[in-house]
């Protein structure tokens, strides 16, 4: 019983890297054409967001690579792009984590806006001036927009699910 | 004074961020992300023992991400299945309307392939028509603003080469852009970097056909000025380029608001298994 009490609690604590591979590996589902523009929606930027802001002890950096050398495979990006702007939006979440001692949904939203721009940014200068790689800036601008408007809704319920870990976690502990 | 200790708070954030490991992590911020950057850099090799570690990677991840992605495709599926269902009837009345239309067509079709073939041999044109393929499975089917590609289970162990095409059924849907040990990855014609040498029949109008992003039409360019196109021509691959069959369906025309557009043949959301053509 307590084998099972064991791995129930560890999955538990990998369940937020668990849901960012699911986004990784299927990124393709999030991808939709408005008035001739092909949108893609970043929910791994907001997954990693929330998480590397909220609880970053359940969030190893290792594991934020590791999510972005995949991700680079497979949409064919050269190796290494994903992981860096993964890892910048935790080098974002570690300072506002120092810096703000309290924090609300609207503050994590407008700070999530300026991260997903400076993320966008580093994409788009590796991709397009080191790499030559075309890129419709139109889509990637709104692909970011349209993530940054889905970022309270998301927020709310990855919060409702870290709020049910915790919980199990806790109780775990207790008994 | 206070700009003074607001850059030294600004630089120990800094050092704390990039430097310190925190709880639970293994690594810290800033060896990651130059490891990133060491890999990024990496990819300037294309060739020797950097590109072969590159492509075993990149065949270990695509094969482990075809397993992780069976749950999706399975939901996916049974959506399609549903659907399916609903559209049945509706899709038996075309069928039987269109089942004699198709034996007259493929009666006449193979009137005018042996036609062809004996022409040819007169003219002693070189026959870049070939039959020789490879049926692979589709492990990934990629769609972002910037790709619209499927990675496959074959690679350039099984003798599949950079540019051969790829049909689904009888229609050209894409090329071979990067060939792996074990797996590659097709471009779609749908892509926005995908150009593709075309003649449109009738009247053997020779243009380009260029990926729009968009899965139902692309776009054509390098038309004639004086050109008698008309909605529902068909569009076939040209061969010029010496390396894809002429001949290979591609789509129908459509004219739309005085652009000329392409009207795939395929659907592209719905390939489970492709033909890749080489020659031998």
């Amino acid at each position: 019983m307590s084998i099972i009490n064991k791995t129930y609690s560890k999955f538990l604590a990998i369940f937020p890297i668990i849901i960012l591979f699911i986004s990784v590996l299927s990124s393709s589902k999030y991808n939709f054409t408005y008035d001739e523009n092909y949108l893609s929606l970043n929910i791994s930027y907001i997954i990693i967001f929330f998480w590397s802001l909220k609880r970053p002890e359940y969030f190893g950096y290792g594991f934020i690579f590791f999510a972005g050398i995949l991700n680079d495979v497979i949409q064919n990006n050269p190796l290494g792009v994903s992981s860096i702007e993964y890892l910048s939006i935790c080098v974002l979440t570690a300072f506002v984590r120092r810096r703000i001692i309290l924090q609300n949904l609207i503050y994590d939203w407008v700070f999530f806006l300026i991260s997903i721009l400076i993320v966008g940014s580093i994409n788009y200068i590796i991709l397009v001036y080191i790499f030559n790689i075309p890129i419709v800036y139109n889509s990637l601008l709104l692909g970011l927009f349209v993530t940054f408007l889905i970022y309270p809704v998301l927020a709310k319920t990855l919060s409702w699910v870290d709020n049910i870990v915790q919980i199990s976690l806790n109780d775990k502990k207790n008994k | 004074m206070s700009r003074e200790m607001g850059r030294d708070d600004f630089v120990i954030s800094a050092r704390s961020v990039f430097l310190n490991k925190g709880n639970r992590q293994k690594f810290s911020l800033l060896t990651l992300i130059i490891i990133s950057i060491v890999i990024l850099s990496l990819e300037y090799f294309k060739s020797g023992p950097i590109n072969q570690i590159r492509m075993i990677t990149k065949d270990i991840i695509i094969k482990s991400s075809y397993v992780a992605s069976v749950p999706f495709k399975s939901i996916s599926k049974t959506y399609s299945t549903v659907i399916d269902h609903f559209n049945m009837y509706d899709e038996y009345e075309k069928l039987k309307k269109t089942k004699i239309k198709k034996q007259n067509l493929m009666l006449e079709n193979n009137f005018f392939k042996e036609e062809n073939q004996r022409l040819k041999k007169l003219i002693d044109e070189k026959n870049l028509y070939n039959d020789e393929f490879y049926i692979t499975k589709v492990l990934l089917d990629q769609k972002s603003p910037y790709l619209r590609s499927l990675l496959i289970n074959k690679g350039f162990k099984h003798g599949i080469k950079l540019g051969a095409a790829v049909r689904s059924d009888s229609y050209f849907i894409g090329k071979i852009v990067d060939s792996n040990y074990l797996t590659s990855r097709i471009l779609l014609i749908s892509d926005l970097n995908s150009k593709i040498p075309i003649i449109i029949e009738p009247g053997s109008i020779s243009a380009i056909l260029s990926g729009t992003g968009s899965n139902e039409l692309g776009e054509i360019e390098y038309l004639p000025e004086n050109n008698n196109i008309k909605e529902g021509d068909i569009v076939y691959t040209s061969g010029s380029d010496g390396i894809i069959s002429s001949g290979i369906p591609i789509g129908k025309i459509i004219l739309d608001n005085n652009l000329t557009k392409v009207d795939y043949f395929k659907d592209f959301n719905q390939i489970n298994f492709v033909k890749v053509y080489y020659k031998k």
